[in-house]
Order: structure tokens, then sequence, then C-alpha cells
């Protein structure tokens, strides 16, 4: 019988990234609601220290698949390594992260495993032992609890910035199990040629925690400097809105709505974003939503928590200002 | 080169979403339906390639009548020829569902190449292309925002925004492709092109004529299964920051975020 809590462990360079702790933490939370083991899995190339330190936040078993052709991502190559060992193991349910990594992997996995993944989830909970799981769809117009009553292991992937990190308990100890590795030549089609760094140093809009995005009154590109101001006082990373994207102004991995990323920030600044219903779905789960705009109509401000009614050439630099003094 | 593109279709993104009195499921009278936009770009890109290599790019869909709209639409932006999956018993399934399905519709064709949109936008699910890939045992390769093809069309190099990098990917042909914003611009549909379309070929197929049978399919062949629909926790319109000045309506915010929001 199906037995245990699996989680899928993202690391990049050699290091953890956030979401593995936020994994292994909602983990924990499921392991002790459902007296089940928990176990994480860290697959790379000599990573087993960096591994470790899931132990603090509550792993009991780290699996450790460590080999040269496993140091950088590839789909078919960790779903090889992750679909061996779960077939072997058995475990109940398995979290991985809905990163860009973690969707990818979770979904092949998913299929090669014949089994139901409830993507991108927000919420979890465990109910006669199964796991339901709430997740939005159309960009958050609505949100859906699905489950996966049959097969097993049941898998999810969690939204990046949802799930609350516990505090590392570093008396916590856990056994690290070597995972053997053996890829068949089909695992190894697909190879990263070279992976070309992002020059401006921002956390991606979709793990960012705060963020301040521009709209058709930006008016121009030009003019994003003063909301790259703004989001360097506060640690933003900067969006923009369709219209932003679609005039040129912003490159498309910068575009917050339905058609873009769908963000999760506690704080959300809309400086000269109206507002569509593809914008206000794709932020609207924000915790904090600040809209700056000069239409007092604009339909932003029925979405947002504080508005200023104003001209965002002029409240924005006073922002920077206020805040500045604060920070 | 030999191309398939699956495309789906959705709501238009101006929709309002609404429960069906089920709750399992949306209110669908009165929606105006379109292609999904990522797909949109994996027709443009099959397009391109198409224009440069030569070959022959094939669509399929899968859904009610109604999805023939959107397979016209691809054979009017150039697509040579469409395939629709019309069978009720295939509609609603998860992801390995409908991957069953494309997979048995592709048998018999041959391809270098499948785009798949990198996700819906209904149900934001992000899984069918690579449950597509699992079934037919191809490399995949998710999210693309650059696809060039090796000289001797063996080979496959993407570009893969990932989060703070992008990541340039090689894989062998044939592979699959997931599509993301950026690729292209897809082009509209000329009205040459729209008149063309009418004579083009589109096979409308039943899942008998695929091998398979109703519960392999759809919702009774899903392993995951929709337990309740509910819209979003309403959010309330919040405080207008009142003030004689910008200066002042500035100060006050931050200090609200700070002492009210707490945020800061």
């Amino acid at each position: 019988m199906a037995k245990g809590i699996w989680i899928i462990a993202e690391q990049r360079g050699g290091t953890l990234r956030k979401i593995s702790f936020e994994l292994v933490s909602e983990g924990r939370r499921l392991a002790d609601q459902s007296g089940q083991p928990l176990a994480a899995i860290v697959i790379g190339h000599q990573i087993g220290e960096e591994a470790k330190k899931l132990a603090a936040y509550g792993a009991e078993t780290i699996y450790i698949a460590d080999a040269p052709e496993l140091a950088a991502y590839t789909p078919e190559a960790y779903t090889a390594v992750l679909a061996e060992l779960i077939k072997a193991n058995e475990p109940d349910i398995v979290l991985g992260g809905a990163s860009q990594q973690g969707k990818e992997l979770a979904a092949k996995l998913a299929a090669r495993l014949s089994t139901g993944l409830a993507m991108d989830c927000v919420g979890l909970r465990l109910e006669d032992g199964l796991l339901v799981a709430k997740r939005p769809m159309y960009a958050g117009k609505i949100y859906a609890e699905v489950v996966c009553e049959t097969a097993r292991p049941q898998m999810v992937t969690a939204r990046p910035n949802v799930f609350a990190i516990l505090e590392p308990d570093t008396n916590r100890t856990a056994e690290t199990v070597p995972v053997p590795v053996s890829l068949k030549p089909e695992d190894l089609r697909t190879t990263l040629v070279e992976e070309l760094a992002d020059q401006s140093g921002k956390v991606d809009l979709t793990e960012a925690t705060c963020i301040v995005s521009g709209g058709r009154g930006m008016k121009g590109s030009e003019n994003f400097i003063i909301l790259e101001k703004l989001a360097a006082i506060i640690g933003a990373s900067v969006g923009a809105s369709r219209s932003a994207v679609d005039a040129g102004w912003r490159p498309h991995t910068d575009q917050v709505g339905q058609t873009g990323k769908v963000v999760n920030p506690n704080l959300y600044i809309a400086c000269g974003i109206s507002g569509a219903i593809q914008h206000l779905a794709g932020m609207g789960s924000s915790k904090v939503i600040v809209a700056v705009n000069k239409d007092a109509d604009a339909p932003i401000f029925q979405k947002a928590d504080y508005g200023i009614v104003g001209d965002l050439f002029e409240v924005v630099p006073v922002l920077e200002e206020e805040f500045k003094k604060i920070m | 080169m030999n191309i398939l593109t699956c495309i789906k279709q959705v709501p238009d993104t101006e929709t309002q979403i609404k429960i069906d009195s089920g709750g399992k499921g949306i209110q669908t009278a009165d929606i105006k339906w379109v292609m999904n936009p990522y797909d949109e770009f994996g027709v443009e890109e099959a397009l391109r390639i198409k224009e440069k290599t030569g070959g022959k790019v094939t669509v399929i869909g899968v859904g009610p009548q109604r999805v023939v709209e959107s397979l016209r639409t691809a054979l009017a932006m150039g697509a040579d020829e469409a395939i629709h999956v019309d069978d009720p018993a295939a509609d609603g399934g998860d992801a390995l569902a409908m991957a069953r399905v494309l997979a048995a519709a592709v048998k018999g064709v041959p391809f270098d190449l499948i785009f798949c949109g990198q996700r819906a936008v209904d149900d934001d699910n992000a899984q069918v292309g690579a449950a597509l890939s699992e079934q037919l045992q191809i490399p995949l390769l998710s999210v693309i925002t650059k696809v060039e093809i090796s000289e001797d069309k063996t080979k496959v190099k993407v570009h893969r925004p990932v989060e703070g990098a992008t990541w340039v990917l090689e894989t062998s042909l044939p592979a699959l492709i997931t599509t993301q914003k950026g690729l292209n611009e897809p082009r509209y549909a000329s009205l040459p092109g729209i008149m063309k379309a009418k004579k083009k070929p589109l096979t409308a197929k039943k899942l008998g004529d695929l091998g398979l049978s109703p519960d392999q399919v759809g919702e009774a062949g899903s392993k995951l299964k929709i337990r309740s629909l509910t819209p979003p926790p309403e959010r309330q319109p919040g405080k207008i920051v009142e003030g004689e000045t910008i200066q002042e309506k500035g100060l006050l915010l931050v200090k609200l975020l700070r002492e009210e929001a707490k945020i800061i």
C-alpha cells in the first residue's frame, strides 16, 4: 500500500531554491496531520551537503540522486530517476514546485506514472487520507478543488510564495539515502547547451513578494525608469500590463495577466493600469493591491486595497521618497 | 518537415466566468470561443518552419462542432490539413485522457515536430504537452521562446526562459515543443487564406475511428477529478487615499501600508 509523503526538491547550480523549503514545510504539515513519514528527493551533482539542509525543516529521509549527467536539470533524465524511485517505494503523496522546472517535471512524471496531477495549487488539505487540492483556473477567475481518488501517488505542484516556510530546527536529523542512477540513452537526448543569465538580477515575477507594475499610462518604455527606481527602494520586481508589453515597452517575460504571468506577491503596486479583466485575473490574489491612476473610474480601484487618484509621474517619485525614509 | 500543432478552443480571455448549476463546470451560454492564445504561437511557428524547409502542417483539435471554427482559422493562416476529434465522450478529460486522444489521433500521421501551447488559458493545467510527449516517447521542450532547426533537420535548439535565466536546450527530432509568448507574432488569416481554407481537408473522427473506448477518455478516463468550483474570494474596494497634495497622499499611503496593512 502506498505510504509516505515525498517532496521533489529543486536545485539550480547546486543550491536549493526557495520553493524546496516551501515544499518540505508543507510536506511536514501534511505528514504531521496524517502520521506518514516525510521524505525529500534531491537530484543533481555534488549536492549531498546542500540536500541535508532539508532535515531542519522536517524531512526524515533525504534521497540523493547524484551524477554528473544530473548536474543541470533536463526533463527526461530527471523524470527517469524519479519514476524509478517512486515505482520502487510507492509514496502516497508527491509534492513538487509549480516553478518553470517543477511544472514540466511533475507533468511528465505524472504521465509516466499514469496518475493525476493537480497543478499550481494554493491550498492543500487531507480528508480521510485523500489529498484535496485547491487550484486557480482561468488565471484565478475561478478556484477548483480537485482529487485523485484511485491512482497513486497523489501528485500536486505548489505555487511559489504561497506555502509558509517553517522555522528551521537544526536539532532535527534525517537519514540520507543515495539513489543509484542508471540512465538510458533516451534519457539523455536533451542537453543544456548554455544558461544565459538574466542581467537584471531581479526576482522573477512568479516568485516576487513585491511587484511594481506599469500599464498604458506609462506612455513609453523610457518612463519605466521611475518604476525601476521605486522597485529598487522596496525590493520589488517590475511587471507590466499586456498593453505595455504589446506596445513593445517591456519584454514578454514581464507581462502580468491571463496570457502572461499569474503573480502572488504580498504587495502589488499598479501604476497607470486601468485594470482589464485579464490583468485583474493575473494579480487578483496579491495580498495587498495599491493602484495609482489618473482616472478615478478605472476598474483597478475596485480591486485595490489602497488607491491614489493622481498622475503617476507625480505620485511614483513621491512614493519613492516616502519609502526611502522608512526602508 | 512534417509538423503537427495541437489546438484547443477556450473562452475568450475577456469572458466573465460563471459556475454552472452542477458546481463542477462553467456556464457556456453566450461565451465567445477562441483558439487558445498560446496555441496560435504553435500554428505560426509551424508555418514559419514549413516556409523555410518545406513539408506539411497538420492541426488537431478535440471538442464539439464549434472547434471547427478554430481549425478553419489555422487552415486560413496556412496549415494544410486538420483533424477534428468530434466525440462528446472525449471531452472534459484530464491531461492524461486528452493526451491519449491526441496520441491516437496522430497515429499514422508522420511528424518531425509537435507544437502545443504551454498551457490553455481556461484550465491553466500546463500538462497536455508533457503527457503527449510521454505517450509518444519523444523529448519535451516546454515554454519555448525561440526555435532553431539544425540544417540536417535532425535536431532542434530552443530558448527557454526560467526564473532569472534563459536555458538554451538542444534535443533530437522528433520532439514536442510547448510555446510561449515572445516566440513569434501570429499572423492574421488573409481573405484569400480564408477562401482557400474552405477547400482544405478537415477530417472528423470519432473515438471508434481512433481505436479508443469511451472509458479510456474524457471524465471516465481521468485520474484527476474536479470536486467543486468556487468563485475567488471577493475583494472589497479599498480606500482612496485622500490629501490636499500629492505629498500628503504619498505620505499617508506609506503610513497605511506600514501601520494598517503591515506589509512593509
